[in-house]
């Protein structure tokens, strides 16, 4: 198999942790994150598909307490996936690639999933009467 | 001097022998769920205390199904092509990988068309 002993190229652990580094794999585990998430909307269509008692149910887990951390998690991983991946689209359209502009994009996409997640929670708070 | 036969090379597909249909239908779907994801969070962020009327009766607002089946469709299929991408740089056992894979595939049809006939049960009032 591999030959180990000969020299390799420096690998991640050598370079300083940036943010472009932390939003790059963060993509990638948003991504598989929200994969769990979509069972989470599967099992809420078939719950309303079952009718009332199994829709309650499902509400009722789902407005717990740790319903609700699962359900804040899901949405800061959706703002983040949502917003790097615009990010990655300019970048795959050829814009972008600039150094200061790549840490001014990631700035943007953080603070972005920060202020979109508060507004969503803020939004159903408000819709459900809570203010 | 290329190697490559003509037919190749006006084919373009590569070795892989599918060219850059992965990475295009990656794109593709993540720019359709742009705004599909955003109506969806903002109709649940309005649906937040519906009941099980007012959500059955949203469901059957045959905007609403279709946009939910949209929805589904490309956040399973996009979800299917991330994942691939996922276990074939991470899983390096050819046999581990391969049952990955097939795992992947088989659970994002099955969770996709489940969820996509339960709109449609509901939205043709079953």
């Amino acid at each position: 198999m591999a030959n180990t002993s000969r020299p390799l190229s420096p690998h991640l652990q050598v370079y300083r942790w940036k943010l472009h580094m932390a939003l790059s794999i963060l993509h990638r585990a948003t991504g598989v994150a929200l994969g769990f998430g979509t069972l989470l909307i599967a099992w809420w269509i078939l719950a309303t598909a079952a009718g009332p008692d199994a829709y309650n149910a499902f509400n009722a887990l789902a407005g717990g307490i740790i319903g609700r951390l699962v359900l804040l998690g899901f949405t800061f991983a959706l703002m983040l996936h949502l917003l790097n991946g615009i990010r990655h689209l300019f970048w795959d359209a050829g814009y972008g690639f600039e150094l200061a502009t790549v840490q001014k994009s990631g700035v943007a996409v953080v603070i972005l999933a920060a202020l979109f997640t508060v507004a969503v929670w803020v939004g159903g708070y408000y819709v459900a009467g809570k203010f | 001097m290329s190697m490559r036969t003509p037919l190749g090379k006006v084919r373009g597909l590569g070795s892989a022998k599918e060219g850059t249909e992965h990475w295009w239908m990656q794109r593709l779907t993540a720019i359709a769920l742009v705004p599909l994801t955003i109506w969806f969070v903002v109709s649940l962020v309005a649906l937040i205390d519906a009941g099980h009327a007012t959500m059955v009766a949203w469901i059957q607002n045959p905007f609403s199904a279709a946009l939910l089946v949209l929805f589904l469709g490309t956040g399973f299929y996009h979800l299917k092509l991330g994942v691939q991408v996922v276990i074939e740089d991470y899983v390096h056992a050819e046999g581990l990988k391969t049952g990955s894979l097939i795992a992947l595939t088989f659970a994002c049809w099955l969770v996709a068309l489940v969820s996509i006939i339960a709109v449609l049960k509901i939205a043709f009032g079953g």
